[in-house]
């Protein structure tokens, strides 16, 4: 029995600190400049999409929010923190909606399960264009099952879809667990980061990367800001 | 026997030629200027080759009827001068025909491909790529961009690989997925392939024409009628050839110019 708790205690005192003092950056990409209006998408030839849309789509790769705020923005410890390993059990999904991908930017670990789902009546042909992962692209008629796909190396992957030009989408495989993807608002967070020295990227398909040099001490939050210079074309 | 089955063979000619002299299945409405001319080839070509097709059953049923229950010691008749009379015969008959379709059908394609379009005939680039067609209108400057095709990035629509960061003729330049034409207003297109060979056809303009990657191919042609028509690939292209189409919507001049400002509004 006491020894029972010398173990409880042993474990405790090595497993809480880590708890207790991990800290976490959090922060908000913006733009200065004038950034291209999104153009809108003419889905009329493929009408059991364009149903689905009330309002007209539009290109996403320039998706910003209110006070010069940037969406899709990837966010993540490209150094500082070892990769630990360990690769998520559930899977990420990328779904095909209204012919567009949901998310349009997926992060995910290096060997995390990748699920693909077809949500629409008609047939797609997704087609990631990997340069050093194995490029492949696969065809998904409407009802059949999710594919299940996984990349072993890190990169950023623009996706296709070899039937419907219009659709575009971006994968950001990564070897680390830290990330985020700055949503409405521009906002993103890195929880749970032990103490320590860390290099954050920032990645955005169109503007390019952007770095910043963050030390964590304790439990404390940083606050970490990306402004991007947004072209006008 | 051999009498039955000539007379089956009479029969079957000639109910095959019904609905076509009834006209019972007839072609689409013909919304151009030109068509009633390739119409008029289409219908002299049935004819050449409908009459050929009867006469030719006409005669096969005769020689059943007439030779196929012969004696077995009946004498074999030979044609006289042996079978190269009959040869240089065909030749010369078929060479004929199709020499004449041809000339005849030159009017209708000369209005189309040989005859230069009219000096104030309104410009449209029209790309055709795995698995849609794009259209490119002029803009008000009434000159296109330039094409780079190290450009093109479907992601931020941007087809044609325009680069209206350094080409100012290509920043209004309006790009869009369905056509739309004034009526009565002759249509110069321009055509190119981004990828691989396609086709453009609008079976009520009359028109068929395939891209072909590295040529740019050029035709015109005027619609009379307002509607709305498809426009489909008609040339194998690939896995999502089937649902290769977009939309030609003929419209009256000021229909036309709103919807053109529309699009270059966005």
């Amino acid at each position: 029995m006491r020894n029972h708790r010398i173990v409880v205690v042993l474990v405790a005192t090595l497993v809480f600190p880590a708890m207790l003092f991990a800290g976490s950056i959090s922060g908000k990409v913006t733009y200065t400049g004038t950034p291209v209006k999104p153009k809108p998408i003419d889905m009329s030839k493929e009408p059991s999409c364009a149903k689905q849309h009330a309002a007209p789509v539009t290109t996403e790769t320039i998706v910003t929010g209110a006070g010069n705020t940037l969406e899709n923005v990837v966010v993540y410890i490209s150094s500082g923190a070892p990769d630990d390993g360990q690769v998520p059990a559930q899977a990420v999904t990328f779904d095909q909606k209204g012919c567009q991908y949901l998310p349009h930017v997926l992060a995910m670990h290096v060997n995390q399960e990748l699920k693909i789902v077809n949500g629409d009546q008609t047939s797609h042909n997704i087609h990631p264009l990997a340069k050093v992962n194995r490029e492949w692209n696969k065809s998904q008629p409407p009802g059949t099952p999710p594919l299940s796909e996984k990349y072993d190396k890190p990169e950023f992957i623009s996706v296709k879809c070899n039937i419907h030009p219009w659709m575009h989408g971006e994968f950001a495989v990564l070897n680390t667990n830290h990330f985020d993807v700055s949503k409405d608002g521009g906002a993103f967070k890195l929880p749970n980061l032990p103490a320590g020295k860390y290099t954050i990227t920032a990645w955005h398909e169109d503007y390019g990367t952007q770095t910043a040099e963050v030390t964590i001490t304790g439990n404390e939050t940083k606050e970490v800001n990306f402004t991007f210079k947004a072209k006008a074309y | 026997m051999a009498k039955f089955f000539a007379i089956t063979i009479v029969i079957i000619a000639i109910l095959s030629a019904i609905p076509i002299l009834r006209h019972t299945w007839v072609a689409p409405e013909d919304i151009s200027t030109h068509g009633y001319l390739i119409d008029e080839q289409m219908s002299e070509t049935m004819a050449e080759a409908g009459l050929a097709f009867l006469a030719a059953q006409f005669i096969l049923a005769l020689f059943i009827w007439q030779f196929s229950n012969r004696s077995p010691d009946a004498k074999i008749k030979k044609f006289p001068g042996g079978a190269k009379g009959l040869v240089i015969a065909a030749f010369l008959v078929v060479g004929v025909e199709v020499l004449a379709l041809g000339v005849f059908g030159v009017k209708a394609w000369a209005n189309v491909y040989l005859n230069a379009p009219s000096a104030d005939a309104m410009p449209i680039q029209v790309q055709a790529g795995q698995f849609a067609f794009y259209f490119r209108y002029p803009g008000p400057d009434k000159m296109f961009g330039g094409i780079h095709p190290e450009m093109i990035n479907e992601g931020t629509q941007n087809i044609f690989g325009l680069d209206p960061e350094h080409d100012v003729a290509a920043r209004d330049d309006v790009v869009t997925a369905s056509m739309a034409i004034p009526v009565n207003k002759e249509v110069h297109l321009l055509m190119h392939a981004k990828d691989v060979g396609h086709s453009f056809f609008v079976r009520e303009l009359r028109v068929q024409q395939d891209f072909v990657p590295g040529l740019d191919v050029s035709l015109h042609f005027t619609a009379t009628k307002v509607g709305k028509y498809e426009i489909v690939c008609t040339q194998l292209c690939g896995l999502g050839h089937y649902n290769m189409k977009a939309y030609l919507e003929v419209m009256s001049q000021p229909d036309f110019d709103n919807w053109l400002k529309q699009q270059s509004g966005q």
